[in-house]
């Protein structure tokens, strides 16, 4: 099949088809970045704009790297220094940068929704790095494509995704990507973290780590983000450690065969001790090695370039 | 101003009149019912075959937003708008800038509805200085000057002492505290219904519970002091237990409802469209039926619109920074008449009391019915009429609504106050422009 959005914007409204056209264009591309000049022309004269309005390092860089192998013009509107912080809406901003011509706007945004009302709004392609509490599509693909590299195959395996459900778009992305493909999904944290009703997503909902992560196939740790202390959410760092944190010792549990993952960045101590983080289980900086691959082929499938890479 | 009425039906839920009759006006008030009535020469006629005759429409709940925001919205259009959507009366609430804590407010709000307004309007005071609900505004100086009701609405009281003194002040001059019920805590930042669509959506959710405690600490303190409260816009099946449950214990308890948590459901958050933002948010499709049910069996006392204008910067970015709220005079009528009262969900008697003579005896107004002697302020629907909402023809400033596109059959046809047509066909005769 080829590929007919103009946006990517959520793993909701993708068909099974559409995630493994996604996942085995990445495997592809993986070829590129293993090459000693890893630059390829397929996106020559086509422009990327990055327009972040959250500080992300990580996902900023993996997209900008993505375009840059494919000889894209990659420029990055980050909000911060921008007319975001001169209380230029969303909008308004869209409307200028539609002024210049783009082929990709990739945005992120605090606001769940913001990633639809700019491809409503633009022309060109849209892909969703991150709106609010929504959805996070690539991260999603490029956790899919790690599992799969690992495990040889995607349908039928089970994950437990542990932490701060209520606030991720990490966790509805992946929820609605793994069902889809066939696998079960378990969320797992103190009832404070875990949005009600999840269960209609079609998981199971855990408040016992070790219940949730014994004879799984993969673990996907989320980022706490510490300010939910102060809505009392969770009483202390050191006691959601405690209870919540990945360590050598809650991680008897699990099978000898499983993948531990986390989207980044890691509080080293909290949700995931050190030694695990860099333990023989863990896939983290594969799942970043693949975010490049994952966001090529993304950048590719929507620029509409013409040539294989 | 006189006026003959001829050959529509009168329906009066007040008097529980309901037949085809001629109603004459003279010099401004309501002067016979009856059937084949003759007017003196010269007086004007008004055919309304076919239509119905009503008394005019009160709505308990609008934000005019003058002083201080006229870019949204002023006395002169709100009561236009009003007027075009069938109604003779509305209740300002008191979120303006300045706040309307003190009389000069008042007075501003009251001299420009006489110089500009359309149709009556009717001042609402604040519970506590600038809203903030630390001090008591001046209450009897509100009621002294033209107040008709006390109600912080958009900042729910939260310190039950306070609303407790207010409740236990204003007792002597026999007017409602209107409370929005919302516990500030439990809402915290969130921006629609919490449950399975917000969670989903990825939007943080206001829970029903926020509006039951308040709505039970409401209850309680009517109780403690004997005075009346009024709960705005009641959205939650549980808040209208409370409600049904407090009137049989006989605590003095009212409510209201707007039409969009009577129509819609937290399904058209989907899409994100800052339209479908309000506060309370859209509820489930339980919630939405017992607000039904409560309505018709009288739990719920009267139909409210919340009319909320807001420019269109305000409303069209992403939607946690959109403002709360959507404007309602112009289609709240249309919307009823459609979709509840023509499949048979609301009997179209009910609606009119809701409209009429429950808004105004919760508000202590003259107005809510057609005897001899009342003001001659009166509402004609055309309930054939088919048309499809279209925010453009607004005469409200503000176009914040998600029902634009909606067909309806119904509509209201003329507006009358004082005897005087200020609308016929959404034409507003009168008024001056703003």
């Amino acid at each position: 099949m080829g590929w007919t959005r103009k946006d990517l914007l959520t793993m909701q409204e993708l068909e099974p088809a559409e995630i493994g056209l996604i996942l085995d264009t990445a495997a592809s591309m993986k070829e590129i970045a293993a090459r000693e000049i890893k630059k390829v022309p397929t996106l020559r004269g086509r422009t990327v704009v990055n327009l972040f309005y959250e500080p992300s390092t990580r996902t900023r860089t993996s997209f900008e790297i993505a375009g840059k192998w494919l000889s894209a013009d990659v420029v990055n509107w980050s909000a911060p220094g921008s007319s975001a912080a001169k209380g230029e809406s969303l909008l308004d901003t869209a409307r200028n940068i539609a002024a210049m011509s783009p082929d990709v706007v990739v945005v992120r945004h605090g606001a769940a929704g913001a990633a639809a009302l700019l491809a409503k709004a633009l022309r060109c392609a849209v892909v969703n790095a991150g709106d609010g509490a929504h959805e996070h599509p690539t991260q999603a693909l490029l956790d899919l494509l790690t599992i799969r590299e690992k495990k040889g195959h995607l349908e039928g395996l089970s994950v437990a995704i542990v932490g701060d459900i209520a606030r991720s778009r990490v966790a509805r992305s992946n929820i609605h990507g793994m069902r889809k493909l066939g696998m079960t999904v378990t969320v797992a944290g103190p009832p404070t973290l875990i949005p009600p009703f999840v269960q209609e997503l079609g998981v199971k909902v855990s408040h016992r780590l070790e219940e949730a992560i014994a004879n799984v196939d993969v673990i996907m740790m989320l980022r706490l983000q510490q300010e939910r202390m102060m809505e009392a959410l969770i009483p202390s760092l050191r006691e959601y450690a405690r209870y919540w944190g990945l360590t050598p010792t809650s991680l008897g549990a699990a099978r000898q065969d499983v993948l531990i993952m986390h989207p980044g960045p890691v509080n080293r101590g909290i949700e995931i001790a050190p030694e695990v983080a860099d333990g023989p289980y863990s896939v983290i900086l594969d799942q970043v090695a693949n975010g490049v691959a994952v966001r090529m082929a993304v950048l590719f499938l929507l620029a509409g370039g013409k040539a294989q890479p | 101003m006189n006026a003959l009425i001829r050959g529509g039906r009168v329906l009066d839920p007040a008097h529980d009149v309901d037949a085809v009759q001629d109603v004459l006006i003279q010099e401004g008030k309501i002067s016979r019912l009856g059937t084949g009535l003759r007017a003196p020469d010269g007086t004007p006629t008004i055919e309304a075959g076919g239509k119905v005759v009503c008394p005019g429409f009160i709505d308990a709940h609008v934000h005019l937003r003058e002083p201080g925001y006229e870019y949204k919205e002023t006395v002169a259009t709100g009561t236009k708008a009003a007027a075009a959507g069938g109604f003779t009366a509305v209740a300002c609430m008191a979120n303006t800038n300045p706040v309307n804590d003190n009389r000069s407010v008042t007075d501003y709000v009251l001299a420009k509805a006489r110089s500009e307004g359309v149709v009556r309007v009717y001042p609402i005071g604040a519970v506590s200085r600038g809203l903030e609900g630390k001090e008591l505004a001046e209450l009897a100086e509100l009621a002294e000057a033209g107040c008709v009701a006390f109600s912080d609405d958009g900042h729910p009281v939260m310190n039950s002492a306070l609303l407790r003194h207010a409740m236990e002040y204003t007792l002597p001059f026999g007017l409602p505290i209107i409370s929005h019920a919302e516990d500030a805590h439990l809402t915290g930042g969130g921006v629609m219904n919490e449950g399975a669509v917000s969670t989903e959506l990825g939007l943080a959710g206001r829970p029903s519970a926020a509006e039951e405690v308040m709505v039970a600490r409401d209850l309680c303190l009517a109780e403690l002091t004997g005075a009346h409260v009024h709960i705005a816009h009641i959205s939650t099946a549980g808040a209208v237990r409370l409600v049904r449950d407090a009137k049989a214990r006989g605590i003095r308890v009212t409510a209201e409802v707007t039409p969009h948590h009577l129509l819609l459901t937290e399904e058209a958050v989907r899409g994100y469209d800052p339209n479908t933002k309000m506060n309370p948010p859209l509820r489930t499709k339980r919630d939405r039926e017992a607000l039904v049910e409560a309505l018709a069996d009288g739990t719920i006392d009267c139909i409210a619109t919340d009319h909320a204008p807001h420019a269109v910067a305000e409303k069209e970015g992403d939607f946690d920074q959109a403002a709360f709220g959507i404007v309602g005079l112009e289609t709240a009528v249309s919307l009823l008449v459609d979709r509840l009262v023509r499949p048979g969900l609301l009997d179209l008697r009910t609606l009119v009391s809701r409209f009429t003579v429950g808004p105004a005896r919760l508000l202590n107004l003259r107005g809510g019915s057609l005897a001899p002697g009342a003001d001659a302020d009166i509402t004609i629907l055309d309930l054939e009429r088919r048309l499809t909402i279209d925010p453009r023809a607004f005469h409200s400033k503000s176009r914040n609504t998600p029902f634009g596109g909606w067909e309806v059959t119904g509509m209201p046809w003329m507006t009358l106050v004082g005897g005087r047509v200020v609308m016929w066909e959404r034409v507003i005769k009168g008024g001056v422009d703003a």
